[in-house]
């Protein structure tokens, strides 16, 4: 049987109507590392792809019975990657080892990621990598006050980079900066004018990379990302880092946020965790995307000497202390009796205890 | 598929520890499969109790909710749950309720004090 990290990745390039998300890709598929890249592009814009594995896709939504919108099927991407997977197997294209999906400017990200991670053929053979957003400099910060659909692809970003440098000025910029990482804690930040180097790390970092994973944890835990309380907010999205000091039960933790995001999840943008699991010695992370949770992966040694967990929240409405306490609590049934033997419900409240 | 009852696999969820052994391999005390369902049928029925919703878990492949009323689901993963047992109890489920957590709190808080005494 593959595993989760065997399966072809796949990253998708979003970012709002010329933001530059085809630009950052040709300097991508320039790269010798991302030679054998397939592309789906949404719309052809006016700045020309020019790759031997590139395929248009319109776009299509079907919607699941649920009606929920982040859990759509986008039937084009359906079609269009099965299409690519059974053409890569009679070998009538190269064979390609990544799918980048540029989506359109108004693009939800979210359906993309819930027809990779949840398609009956698709989720066999592909996982969702990077989620890669391209916020112009100089009309991002219109585009966040103005369109949800610009909030969105920066909250659910992995890589968040900021193009048009030249064009705008530094304190426009670090206004521009401070208000995505209250959006987005989690994300790493690349200025375009300082791509350089190792630039198809853009896209191959994750936690399935065996040579990626620990940079791309190395973003979770920051110490911005530790210091931040968010209190700007933006169109009611917010992202805080929850942090645990005593290890998760891991069965407990699976119970609570499979709980969450069966309520909630159309409200959790992304969740992303480096989890400090008894009994278990290096650390676990996951990594959701509202009510899609990849399977965890794992680091081999912790990055640094602090053991505490991480729960990183990109979330809509939902309240922090609440969410902390809620997880404390269910930690706390790890040796809860059997059901038959549960004391009556008491009606004195009680403060929860922390982690 | 079970050779003696002709049951398919179940289905897989992200929390099950199997999924991801590389992860969990280096486990002080290694779990079975069947050890980490009957855990989590017991934090399910502690997180249900509310909700008059017993689960069992059913051949180690699937989970049987039963409602006070007798209705029954059967679900094959942790993430189905849910919605079968708002079904079946009639209660939503979140966990982030505030009065559904200060009694699941309040019933935890209780065995602590009973385990003391």
């Amino acid at each position: 049987m593959t595993s989760y990290s065997e399966l072809t990745p796949v990253n998708i390039v979003t970012g709002f109507l010329g933001s530059g998300k085809t630009t950052l890709l040709q300097r991508l598929l320039r790269t010798r590392e991302l030679s054998d890249v397939a592309v789906l592009v949404n719309e052809f814009g006016e700045v020309g792809l020019d790759h031997h594995l590139l395929q248009g896709v319109a776009e299509s939504t079907l919607l699941l019975e649920n009606g929920c919108l982040c859990c759509a099927i986008r039937g084009d991407l359906q079609k269009a990657l099965r299409d690519l997977l059974s053409r890569r197997t009679r070998g009538d294209v190269p064979h390609f080892r990544r799918v980048v999906i540029e989506t359109s400017g108004l693009a939800d990200p979210a359906p993309i990621a819930y027809t990779l991670l949840s398609e009956a053929v698709l989720r066999h053979h592909f996982r969702l990598s990077g989620i890669i957003t391209t916020v112009d400099a100089v009309n991002g910060a219109a585009q966040l006050d103005a369109f949800p659909e610009a909030v969105k692809q920066a909250s659910m970003a992995d890589r968040i980079v900021v193009t048009k440098i030249d064009l705008s000025n530094a304190p426009a910029i670090a206004a521009l900066r401070k208000r995505l990482r209250a959006l987005n804690v989690s994300a790493q930040f690349v200025e375009s004018s300082e791509i350089s180097g190792e630039v198809h790390r853009l896209l191959t970092d994750d936690i399935y990379d065996a040579d990626g994973k620990f940079r791309e944890a190395s973003h979770w835990t920051a110490e911005e990302v530790d210091e931040h309380g968010s209190h700007e907010h933006t169109a009611d999205v917010q992202s805080f880092a929850a942090i645990f000091d005593r290890p998760l039960d891991w069965t407990a933790f699976g119970v609570w946020a499979s709980m969450l995001l069966h309520r909630h999840g159309a409200d959790v943008l992304r969740l992303k965790g480096l989890l400090n699991v008894a009994g278990v010695p290096t650390p676990v992370l996951i990594n959701g995307v509202q009510h899609i949770v990849h399977p965890p992966s794992h680091l081999e040694k912790w990055p640094d000497s602090d053991r505490r967990s991480r729960l990183i929240f990109i979330v809509r409405g939902l309240k922090r202390a609440r969410i902390e306490r809620s997880l404390a609590i269910f930690n706390d049934l790890v040796n809860a009796p059997p059901s038959s033997a549960l004391p009556r419900e008491s009606a004195e409240p009680v403060r929860s205890r922390v982690l | 598929m079970c050779a003696l009852c002709g049951i398919l696999g179940g289905k897989g969820h992200w929390s099950d520890s199997a999924s991801a052994p590389a992860v969990f391999a280096g486990r002080a005390e290694p779990q079975t499969r069947l050890r980490e369902r009957q855990d989590r049928t017991r934090i399910l029925n502690a997180v249900l109790q509310d909700h008059g919703v017993v689960v069992k878990d059913w051949s180690g492949n699937a989970y049987l909710l039963t409602s006070r009323t007798g209705r029954t689901a059967i679900v094959d993963t942790v993430g189905e749950i849910w919605t079968a047992a708002e079904r079946i109890g009639g209660r939503t489920c979140d966990p982030l309720d505030e009065k559904y957590l200060s009694a699941l709190a309040n019933r935890q808080a209780e065995r602590e004090q009973h385990d003391k005494l």
